[in-house]
């Protein structure tokens, strides 16, 4: 079986968010950069979980970005991709990022096609469910649990207020989430052996866009915190009707 | 036109696609068009009371086959409707289906989307959709460049807008390809309202110690009539279920009210609940992080204040 895994890189959960050039543009300035912790605890470590129990399986990373991506794309392998292909194209239009992952899918001709459930930036969610347009193969998203029994597979999936089970066969694209595998650290061995893993890079053949960034604003800041007197529950309920009218 | 997705689950409408709706409408009020409903299926609600939300028709591919949903089935029907329709804006909420379907007919129509937008485009200058980005910290204002567009809604962003229209519904004559997917089993928590429809949610972090301490805070939950979240470590340490789970990592939900009991209010924690109307925290420390995203404060022990809110809410209830 061959899986591919989709890894994008985003900032540290605790990056301070900040914009520059006239807010048109993140503030990469001191920004730690991660693996997308749903592309990562998730799907990676679920694909790994899959070749542990069934050494022919194959586990090949895609990420579409920039060369500053490899530091990323180097830890995906140590934690056990088998090899990996960065696609040089910076855009960050969703469409575009998929079509040329979609290509190296159709190249691939991969069983299994992991996410991430969205990035923890542009938060878009999108990429699985375009590859399931662009390759007309099955979607199931935000999925919690995968069980992979020869060509079928059973997938737990998570749906408002519970969780729905069902089968279908391979190919088939899963955007993953919590639930799916547990977080795991590279070892110094994994570390060593992903210096000599296979990274493949392929030239941008996706240009044109559909969508624009105009600018970003942060949130207005909070006017401040009312303290309430913790022996005065009244008061609170009071603000929480007639002020904030929330109850 | 301005075409809405009626998301359904198990016959009914979901809550979102009223929300839906109502954003449709107001965009198709402003590009001087008319906003109308497709559903999938059949359900057990009144159609033509859509309407009231602000639809002025209701397209229905009547086929009981697509009760159940399979992303690529849907996607495939949803485009060649909004095709023989002749939609130019198709309008999702951004919940769990919206999700899973919207980019793949933004795909199959050869339009670009913005996915979790929180407020109406703005359509003087081009069609510029402002959306939230890296969880909730920021905003980012997209511009659309295609003729066709596509749009899911973050969930409790617009509001619902209830008039008392009705709508004409129409049946929709559209090939369903074959679903592969076989829906095996359905778990649904029984009795509670999902974390992301609620708009009273009251959440516990470590602060309250331990599993055996949650019964404060259900009291408090109920006498609300709200649903209850958790922080990570306390569903990882398994005293409450993962569903629970708020934060980056979690479910990113934006209530009316959000009250946070003995959580400190980390970054990523915020994340998930940075879009919540009004935040009240409950906390003993009064350096904790939280209280600078709180609009309201109580700076004391949890195991007091908890069950005080409580009895001070079930007065006010009964004094009414
Ligand atoms: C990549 C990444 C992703 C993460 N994702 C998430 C996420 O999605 N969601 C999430 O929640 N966390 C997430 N975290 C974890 C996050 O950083 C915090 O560790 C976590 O939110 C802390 O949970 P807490 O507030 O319940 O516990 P603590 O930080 O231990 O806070 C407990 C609080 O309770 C207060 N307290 C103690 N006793 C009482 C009392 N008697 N009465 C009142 N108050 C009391 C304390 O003053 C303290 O503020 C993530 C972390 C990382 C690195």
């Amino acid at each position: 079986m061959k899986i591919l895994v989709c890894i994008s890189k985003t900032p540290d959960t605790t990056a301070k968010i900040a914009f520059a050039e006239g807010n048109t543009k993140f503030d990469e300035n001191g920004v730690q950069w991660i693996i997308n912790p749903y592309d990562e605890w998730y799907s990676l470590v679920k694909a790994i979980e899959l070749k542990e129990k069934d050494a022919t399986v194959a586990i090949h990373l895609v990420t579409v970005g920039g060369a500053d991506t490899e530091p990323i794309i180097r830890k995906a392998l140590a934690l056990g991709g088998d090899e990996a292909i960065r696609v040089n194209n910076t855009s960050n239009d969703s469409l575009v990022v998929a079509q040329e992952i979609a290509a190296i899918a159709k190249e691939g001709a991969y069983d299994l096609i992991l996410t991430g459930k969205e990035t923890i930036d542009y938060n878009s969610a999108s990429i699985g469910s375009m590859l399931c347009a662009l390759l007309d193969q099955n979607f199931i998203s935000a999925a919690v649990k995968l069980e992979v029994n020869g060509s079928s597979i059973t997938v737990t999936r998570e749906i408002e207020g519970g969780e729905e089970t069902c089968e279908t066969s391979l190919p088939a694209i899963i955007s993953c989430q919590k639930g799916m595998a547990e977080q795991r650290i590279p070892n110094m061995r994994g570390i060593m052996a992903a210096r000599t893993k296979p990274l493949k890079v392929v030239e941008a053949s996706i240009t044109t866009a559909t969508t624009s960034i105009k600018n970003f604003d942060l949130p207005p800041a909070k006017s401040g915190v009312k303290l309430v007197d913790p022996a005065n529950m009244d008061e609170l309920v009071r603000l929480l009707k007639e002020e904030a009218k929330v109850i | 036109m301005v075409l809405i997705y009626i998301d359904q689950d198990d016959q009914e409408i979901k809550k979102a696609s009223y929300e839906a709706i109502s954003y449709g409408a107001a965009l198709a009020k402003q590009l001087g068009t008319s906003a109308e409903a497709l559903l999938l299926g059949t359900v057990k609600d009144n159609i033509a009371d859509l309407g009231k939300y602000g639809a002025s028709k209701v397209h229905q591919v009547n086929n009981i086959a697509l009760n159940s949903f399979d992303a690529r089935v849907n996607a495939n029907v949803i485009a060649e409707a909004a095709k023989a329709l002749g939609a130019s804006v198709v309008i999702f909420a951004h919940n769990v289906n919206g999700k899973a379907i919207a980019p793949a007919v933004s795909v199959k129509l050869g339009a670009g989307i913005v996915t979790g937008a929180c407020a109406l485009p703005k359509t003087d200058v081009g069609f510029v959709v402002t959306k939230t980005v890296f969880s909730g910290k920021a905003f980012a204002s997209i511009q659309i460049d295609t003729p066709v567009k596509v749009i899911s809604i973050n969930q409790n962003s617009f509001g619902i807008e209830v008039g008392d229209g009705s709508a004409t519904v129409a049946n929709l004559d559209v090939a369903v390809p074959t679903s592969s997917i076989k829906i095996t089993s359905v778990d649904k928590i029984q009795g509670e309202v999902p974390l992301t429809e609620a708009s009273l949610v009251v959440s516990g972090g470590r602060g309250l110690k331990g599993p055996e301490n949650w019964g404060i805070l259900l009291d408090l939950a109920k006498a609300l009539g709200a649903s209850t979240a958790c922080s990570r470590p306390v569903s990882d340490s398994d005293w409450r279920p993962h569903h629970e789970h708020v934060g980056q990592t979690g479910l990113q939900i934006a209530p009316n009210l959000y009250i946070a009991i003995g959580i400190s209010g980390a970054i990523q924690h915020l994340a998930g609940v940075n879009r919540s109307k009004t935040i009240v925290v409950i906390n003993k420390d009064p350096e904790a992080p939280f209280f600078k995203a709180a609009d309201y404060g109580v700076v004391g022990d949890a195991f007091e204040v908890v069950p005080a809110l409580t009895a001070a809410i079930l007065k006010s209830k009964g004094g009414a």
